[in-house]
């Protein structure tokens, strides 16, 4: 029920995203979803793709520092409270999330959340219990795709 | 004897005539005197026991200066190996004062001081004090740190030799500095050359013009600095800005200061044996060339030293200077044969910042440490390349890696450095030694 997340170090200065997204499209990868951490100085370019174990060499081949990480991603309906209920589920079990970020599915009315939390298996487990519904990588797919 | 003449009209005064204007010959005959019984007082030291003992060497071998070359000569590596206080000449109980200079493993090298020897030091900072206008009814604003540092003390002690009036300060708090400044109108500045720049610049931010505070004259020293500088600290504070030189392992200041001619440093030939030699060859240089300063100490009672290698870059002058001081010139130092770096007054060895990444793990292969100054004060970036093992995708976790490495680097070197943190390869690889250290600063004439 986990989704497999890789993480990038990227200095912050122009022109340092493009490089790694570059190089797995060549590879014909694409992107799910994306999102990017930065301070002045750095940044951490976190995604989602299909073919993560592929794209991984290609960025540890390339010369970049990468990290594989699972988050749990959850759908809500996309309209106004859509994540505050699911984050009040969260508060509730006392689950702490470290960070997350989100995308909505204009074709089905719905918004991806992507979770970040230290014990992802406890998360799913109170999400479930409590009727939320998360999204496997191929569920994930058939949306984006 | 020293001039206690309250009312002193020359704007070349000399402080010490006698000892500041001998004949070269009688400098030399003194010289030689004195470094006789140094010889014999060192003798007690085991360091200098052991390879007087094994050379064969003790005060009647030398006979003339040129034997002084016959002597060892003593490193900072020696003297830290002795720690604590292993270069002892004098029983314990007999000292009034330990210092100590920042060393490569965060614990300082300790110099110490009998009150013969704290009398001594006095003299050496009224001779240059003096010459660089201070007088008895002065009053010095002293805004150089005050504790282990030999500045703020060495300082503080011969303006009252001379029978001025300090106001220790001490450094920081640059805002109230200027507010005593206005309030006590002293007419000399005693700080180092970059926190000068730095009193003006809070001056204006003050909305006041820095050159119509009260000082006319200023000493500065404890980090290398450049006639540039000079000229800006002149035209922004409105003095006559004087360099002076020592290290706490000889003393402190006082080894050496200008005269208002600006040609050169005083050397105090009747305390000191400066030589200046090729560091590679360890033989004297041509006059006038470039070379390392290696110091012999020849009154100091409680920690003297033989030969010490400075690691400090200048040029010696013998010719007698227009001001009637008879005694050698050194130019201001413009180099150092090791690495070490002197941020903001603090001595820093690129060692000292690895063994701070020593203590976070993973941090260590590859890293930089930048200097610069881009306005008046020091600054350090130290670049170290992002490897997987203390990579993590949670941004609390790197600035907590950051901030980590940054403590350690405060700890051990005693200096505040900015981590970056680089993509991997992003630093230059060297075959052989690697190069850790770009110093942006200019500092060279």
């Amino acid at each position: 029920m986990k989704l497999q997340q890789l993480s990038l170090f990227l200095e912050n200065r122009p022109g340092q995203l493009g490089a790694p997204l570059e190089a797995i499209a060549a590879e014909g990868i694409n992107i799910l979803t994306l999102s990017l951490a930065d301070t002045a100085q750095f940044g951490i370019l976190r995604l989602i793709v299909r073919e993560w174990e592929q794209a991984k060499q290609i960025f540890e081949q390339g010369g970049w520092v990468v990290k594989q990480t699972e988050v749990v991603a959850v759908d809500v309906l996309d309209r106004p409270g859509g994540l505050a209920s699911a984050l009040a589920v969260l508060e509730a079990a006392e689950l702490n999330i470290e960070y997350m970020y989100a995308f909505s599915l204009r074709r089905d009315d719905k918004a991806i959340l992507i979770f970040r939390f230290e014990d992802p298996d406890r998360a799913i487990e109170v999400l479930l219990e409590n009727g939320l519904h998360v999204v496997e990588t191929e569920e994930l797919m058939r949306h984006v795709g | 004897m020293s001039n206690q003449d309250p009312d002193w009209p020359s704007e070349n005064r000399i402080w010490n005539h006698s000892a500041e204007t001998l004949p070269r010959e009688e400098i030399e005959a003194l010289q030689l005197e004195r470094l006789r019984a140094m010889v014999e007082r060192v003798a007690k030291v085991p360091f200098y026991r052991d390879q007087f003992e094994h050379a064969e060497i003790g005060p009647q071998s030398i006979r003339s200066l040129a034997d002084l070359r016959r002597l060892p000569f003593t490193t900072k590596d020696d003297l830290r190996r002795h720690q604590p206080l292993g270069f002892l000449a004098v029983p314990r109980k007999e000292l009034a004062r330990i210092h100590g200079s920042s060393g490569t493993t965060g614990i300082p090298t300790f110099v110490a001081y009998t009150a013969q020897d704290l009398r001594t030091w006095s003299e050496l900072c009224a001779r240059f004090l003096v010459a660089g206008g201070l007088r008895p009814a002065h009053t010095a604003q002293v805004a150089f740190g005050y504790g282990l540092f030999t500045g703020g003390f060495g300082l503080h002690y011969g303006i009252e030799r001379v029978g001025a009036a300090v106001i220790p300060t001490a450094a920081g708090n640059t805002r109230r500095q200027i507010d005593i400044m206005r309030e006590l109108t002293p007419e000399v500045l005693i700080c180092t050359p970059s926190y000068a720049l730095t009193i003006a610049d809070a001056a204006r931010e003050l909305g006041i013009d820095p050159a119509t505070l009260p000082m006319r004259y200023g000493h500065f020293g404890g980090e290398p600095w450049t006639e540039d500088m000079r000229r800006e600290i002149e035209d922004q504070l409105g003095l006559q800005a004087f360099n002076n030189y020592g290290l706490s392992e000889v003393f402190g200041p006082g080894v050496a200061g200008e005269c208002p001619l600006h040609e050169g440093m005083h050397i105090q030939e009747d305390h000191f044996i400066v030589e200046c030699l090729d560091p590679e060859t360890l033989e004297p240089v041509a006059e006038g060339e470039p070379g390392e300063l290696v110091i012999t100490n020849l009154t100091r009672e409680a920690t003297p030293l033989i030969r010490y290698r400075t690691r400090d870059i200048a040029r010696l002058y013998r010719e007698p200077c227009a001001c009637g001081r008879t005694t050698m010139r050194m130019s201001r130092v413009t180099g150092r044969t090791d690495d070490m770096l002197i941020i903001r007054g603090v001595n820093v060895f690129p060692s000292q910042i690895e063994e701070a990444l020593l203590r976070v793990e993973g941090t260590t292969p590859h890293y930089l440490i930048e200097v610069d100054r881009p306005g008046t004060l020091d600054e350090v970036r130290v670049k170290v390349e992002m490897r997987p093992e203390i990579f993590s995708d949670r941004m609390d976790r790197m600035q907590a890696l950051c901030e980590h490495i940054s403590r350690e680097i405060q700890t051990v070197a005693g200096i505040r450095a900015h981590v970056d943190l680089v993509e991997p390869r992003s630093i230059e690889r060297f075959v052989g030694k690697a190069r850790r250290v770009l110093d942006k600063r200019r500092l060279s004439d």
